[in-house]
């Protein structure tokens, strides 16, 4: 048996790789982690299930690898900063914030598992994550069972309201609604629908046709594409078979650069057709290219320019740690709000229980780089400013309109008569 | 597989099988709820390594699109269950999608036994039409492998878009109850995992009696020469085709265990990259052998687990590096590495003409 | 009727792009028997090579250069995924001759890790390929616009082509590579080095998919998992039509390529994809090898 040797060495490689994986520190800061048999082994100093000592342990759950890493790592990394800044003023309460970062591969099923892990395994005191509506929908039921508490980031087509998440993301009527009544007014009434076939997109288009039929509008068309798809030639083909005024556009990731890029090569450009997007930030037009962007425009509730006091620093300390060369965008800044207003709530609570927590977040005001932001007590969302913004060739936003003030959440649309039957039996 | 004549060795494999399924059904004592669930999600995995091994390892025949039969499992499991958490009313995603009418095709799932019925039956039936073409037609090898590959493309396409139907990327999610139960209570996700440990032991005895019955050896001819068994009077088709229906109905089971103990079925578990993954833990843990499947769907799983856990930010390239080092420097898996053992050598030998690993036909 | 000439031009774009992708799996499948599942992580590498050169470009040459990027990108691209080929195939592919399911999986482990280690280098985020100015715009015809950039990808793929046709069946080293590939004990006791024969044929297939992903950072994303949007198409393409037979892949592209444009133009997008798929399955129940087989006397081949 020649190669017999090799062989068990190959085993024995295989043996230590994954018994370095079960001692591994996490990459990050110090921190927890776990063997199989469910005993923990500390690095950072504090023993014991709960969050003693002089830690506090918070959990990082986003898609780090598959494809939905290209917006979420970013995100990550805003929480990350968030968390060090306040380390770095004394922590809260007086202690140390430690992050238990977690990967959820792009993957729903993986998102529950590892919200689960947090939870009872590492006993998070909040966890910060999620970016597509799916991978929330799928850690939701792990978040009521076990009573944690969710800080989701990223705007959302509405329709929900657990007791065990906070929304810093836009709701519904903090972008599109608003969106929709500006393109009307401005614009043009015939509006086309493009979005990528899942949830978001799907539900977004049909509170937007309803706010057509009202509203004085007209549909020209609704398609959806896959996920992934990056072929746009056809449905480029039946834009222009419908001669809409306006493109609304909900396309996710990749198929946004493929849809813009294929429409600017097909002739049409932004003086001939407006198109609004909702899922297109800085970061997405540095992915793009703002040549191909210039002109279109987006809605979203903060953007690199805005300009407020918190946003100037808050931009220069992204760049300082991360590289010039990086932007920030909304989501990336909504993460960042939400580790500041748990950190304010835990102070107001002097606890971080949940249930106290949430208690003290009630009414919570901060100062965010996105101008003032409160969070509305009764349905856990954040009272946000909407701005409309223009790109501009150098990749950035220029901001057309806002609406003032922040406008209060209203995730089931109950303050609209056309949104009923949307809104029915909740 | 042992060999009727050395009975020592054969005592040993016994013993050895008595304490992985006494280990097995002890594991609740030992580790924490979190780690024993995830522990049950890896049994289901194995029960479609087990399945997948049938077909792979002893007809020659790769399926990477069993991540199809797996959801389809999956989703029978998840409807009754959705059906159930409604309460007569329509399920919450269908009330989004604009949906006013229960669809006809969710009514039967109300019922449990149906719901079982349809996990298992709904995957091996498709499997016998899609292998009741290929077969027949002498479709085999990477055409097969890739024909499967459609099928997932389809499948998951499907699903996706028709979101009023089936929850779209979404999946089925949000459902606690099973019998009045909470599917979160530790008490009744201890009884879920003997459950699961039971039937996969049941599945894997069942495997056991196949490959090593008549039926079973006429599937190794097969592999080894689809044109000799065909010449000696064999239909290989209908071998082919009962076996990918079984083995895509184990894969069913598996589904309707993972709903169970994850909570959520989505699209992206029948997607490419979990039918690849099945295939990974077979091949890793040594085709041809049943023990191997299940090894390594479970050593699998934990190395995923503990490197993300780890590792959040770069687990990818370890997995990745395992595959690769895996693949060239074990071509039998982890399962050939006892080969490596002294008392064991001789059994291999012994094996080795009816269980060398050629697969001519792909 | 210009709908009908759009969608034509459409669906034959498609097929390029289809080709373009296809055409490095059809020398390392289609020839060597490799089921390669990397070739989407060497079409990212190709992007991701143009975009370094364009990066070159824009920090040390005269800004009124900064065209002809492209012009350079593409043979870099073929130079580095030929480079990354090359080394695949001595470190890894020769010892898995013969077995090409294994293969498959041992090329899935390779993707994930230059999927990660893209994602180490380049940041998770999709990185921006600003296309050559040459190639915007597009040629006008009546109410129909043709843009250029899709003009180009069809005559980059149609030189890729000639290319390939006149090395494989045309030039020595060509000979070479179709006798290892049809009988590789004859041609090594002719006194052909198979071992030098192998690593070059795999390593020009890989270098075809760099110039295919230099090519797509025209019209698509360039990110870390690019490589998974095409990896399935791809196959569907050599296996629809034929393994092995170059012209089949080129008849594979335009079927897919065709039915495709057709189907989402009547239907919807995921209503097409599955119409395509459901075709092609149908398609090989009735030509279990392809649109052109390779013909064989063999039973077990």
């Amino acid at each position: 048996m020649k190669g017999a040797f090799w062989k068990s060495g190959v085993f024995v490689i295989l043996a230590l790789l994954l018994v370095l994986a079960g001692c591994g520190k996490n990459d990050n800061a110090a921190s927890t982690t776990t063997n199989a048999d469910g005993t923990k082994t500390d690095n950072g100093g504090s023993t014991g299930s709960e969050n003693s000592g002089g830690e506090i342990k918070v959990g990082i759950l986003h898609s780090l690898s598959g494809t939905m890493a290209i917006s979420e790592v970013s995100v990550k990394d805003s929480e990350m900063m968030a968390i060090d800044e306040i380390n770095a003023k004394g922590g809260v309460m007086g202690k140390k914030i430690v992050p238990v970062v977690e990967d959820g591969a792009s993957d729903w099923p993986t998102f529950a598992e590892k919200a689960r892990k947090l939870i009872s395994e590492d006993k998070v005191a909040t966890v910060f994550g999620g970016w597509t509506s799916s991978s929330r929908k799928a850690m939701l039921p792990v978040f009521e069972e076990l009573n944690g508490l969710l800080w989701y980031p990223v705007q959302y087509e509405g329709l929900e309201q657990s007791p065990n998440i906070m929304y810093t993301g836009a709701t519904t009527n903090q972008q599109i609604v608003p969106a929709v009544s500006w393109l009307l007014e401005n614009k043009g009434k015939k509006f086309f629908l493009l979005g990528s076939d899942y949830v978001f997109p799907r539900t977004a288009n049909k509170i937007i046709k309803e706010q057509l039929k009202v509203e004085g509008g007209e549909l020209a068309g609704e398609e959806y594409t896959p996920l992934g798809h990056t072929d746009y030639a056809t449905i480029i083909s039946k834009i222009k078979a419908a001669k809409p005024d306006v493109v609304f556009n909900t396309l996710n990731g990749d198929s946004n650069v493929a849809f813009f890029k294929q429409l600017k090569d097909a002739g049409i450009s932004s003086g001939d057709l407006t198109t609004l997007s909702v899922s297109v930030a800085e970061e997405e037009i540095r992915g793009i290219g703002a040549d191909v962007l210039a002109g279109t425009f987006a809605a979203w509730n903060y953007y690199e320019t805005t300009d407020t006091p918190a946003n100037k620093t808050f931009v220069e300390n992204y760049k300082k740690k991360y590289g010039d060369d990086r932007v920030t965008a909304d989501p990336i800044e909504a993460g960042y709000d939400a580790v500041y207003l748990w950190a304010a709530a835990v102070e107001k609570a002097g606890s971080t229980e949940v249930d106290k927590v949430k208690d003290a977040a009630k009414e919570l005001e901060w100062d965010a780089p996105e101008g003032k932001v409160k969070i509305d007590g009764e349905t856990q969302h954040l009272y946000k400013t909407v701005r409309i913004g223009e790109v501009q060739t150098d990749g950035q936003f220029k901001e057309v309109w806002n609406s003032g003030s922040p406008v209060k959440p209203d995730p089931f649309l109950k303050g609209y008569d056309w949104a009923k039957s949307l809104s029915e039996g909740k | 597989m042992p060999i009727r004549k050395l009975s020592a060795q054969r005592l040993w494999l016994l013993a050895a099988y008595t304490a992985a399924a006494a280990l097995l059904f002890c594991a609740p004592l030992m580790l924490s709820d979190f780690r024993l669930n995830l522990l049950a999600k890896f049994l289901a995995y194995a029960i479609v390594a087990l399945g997948l091994d049938l077909i792979w390892g002893y007809t020659g025949i790769l399926s990477l699109g069993h991540g199809v039969f797996f959801g389809l499992g999956g989703y029978a499991m998840a409807m009754y269950l959705k059906m159930d958490a409604s309460g007569g009313k329509l399920p919450d995603f269908m009330d989004w999608s604009g949906l006013t009418k229960l669809p006809w095709f969710w009514k039967p799932f109300e019922s449990l036994p149906f719901a079982i019925a349809a996990g298992i039956l709904l995957p091996a039936l498709l499997a016998l039409i899609l292998g009741f073409f290929t077969f027949r037609n002498r479709i085999r090898g990477v055409y097969f492998t890739i024909l499967t590959q459609a099928l997932v493309i389809i499948t998951t396409t499907l699903f996706i878009g028709q979101q009023a139907y089936t929850g779209g990327t979404n999946g089925l999610t949000g459902y606690s109850k099973l019998f009045g139960f909470s599917l979160g209570s530790p008490e009744t996700k201890r009884w879920l995992y003997w459950v699961t440990v039971a039937l996969l032991i049941g599945a894997f005895l069942l495997c056991r009696f196949l490959v090593k019955s008549r039926f079973g050896k006429v599937l190794r001819a097969i592999r080894d020469g689809e044109n000799r068994a065909r010449f000696i009077g064999y239909n290989p088709a209908i071998y082919q085709m009962v076996a990918f229906s079984f083995s895509a109905g184990l894969a069913g089971l598996a589904g309707m265990l993972f709903v169970l103990h994850v909570g959520i079925i989505s699209p992206s578990m029948m997607g490419i990259v979990p039918s690849i993954e099945m295939v990974l833990w077979v091949a890793i843990g040594g085709r041809g052998t049943l023990a191997g499947a299940v090894i390594g769907a479970v050593l699998l799983n934990y190395a995923k687990s503990t490197f993300s856990e780890s590792y959040p930010n770069i687990w990818i390239l370890f997995m990745g590096a395992l595959f690769v080092v895996v693949v060239v420097f074990l071509p039998k898996g982890a399962a050939g590495l006892f080969g490596q053992f002294k008392w064991l050598r001789r059994r291999k030998a012994a094996d080795e003409g009816a269980d060398g690993v050629r697969y001519p036909a792909v | 009727m210009d709908v009908i000439i759009l969608q034509l031009f459409n669906g034959f774009s498609i097929s390029s792009i289809l080709l373009l992708i296809a055409l490095g799996l059809s020398i390392t499948f289609g020839l060597m028997k490799v089921i390669n599942m990397a070739h989407g992580e060497l079409i990212m590498i190709g992007a991701y090579t143009a975009y370094v050169v364009q990066n070159l470009f824009a920090d040390y040459m005269p800004a009124s250069m900064f065209g002809w990027y492209f012009a350079l990108a593409i043979p870099v691209s073929f130079a580095v995924a030929f480079v990354f080929g090359l080394v695949l195939e001595m470190g890894l592919i020769r010892f898995l001759y013969g077995r090409p399911l294994d293969s498959l999986l041992a090329t899935w482990g390779v993707g994930l890790m230059l999927q990660q280690l893209a994602r180490s280098i380049f940041g998770a985020p999709n990185v921006g390929v600003k296309s050559p100015a040459w190639l915007d715009g597009g040629m006008t015809v009546g109410d129909n616009v043709f843009p250029y950039k899709r003009l180009f990808i069809i005559g980059l793929v149609l030189v890729c082509l000639l290319v390939m046709y006149l090395y494989i069946y045309r030039s020595h080293p060509g000979r070479r590579m179709r006798a290892v590939m049809q009988n590789r004990e004859m041609a090594a006791c002719l006194g052909i080095s198979t071992r030098r024969v192998d690593a070059t044929t795999f390593a020009i297939g890989s270098g075809i998919a760099g110039i295919a992903g230099c090519a797509l950072t025209l019209i698509g994303p360039i990110g870390p998992t690019i490589g998974t949007y095409y990896i399935v198409d791809a196959f569907m393409v050599v296996v629809l039509g034929g393994v092995g037979k170059l012209v089949g892949t080129v008849f594979g592209a335009l079927g897919i390529g065709l039915s495709n444009t057709l189907f989402e133009y009547w239907t919807t997008a995921s209503l097409g994809k599955v119409l395509v798929f459901l075709c092609i399955v149908a398609f090989l129940q009735w030509k279990p090898s392809g649109f052109v087989a390779m013909r064989s006397r063999s039973l077990d081949n």
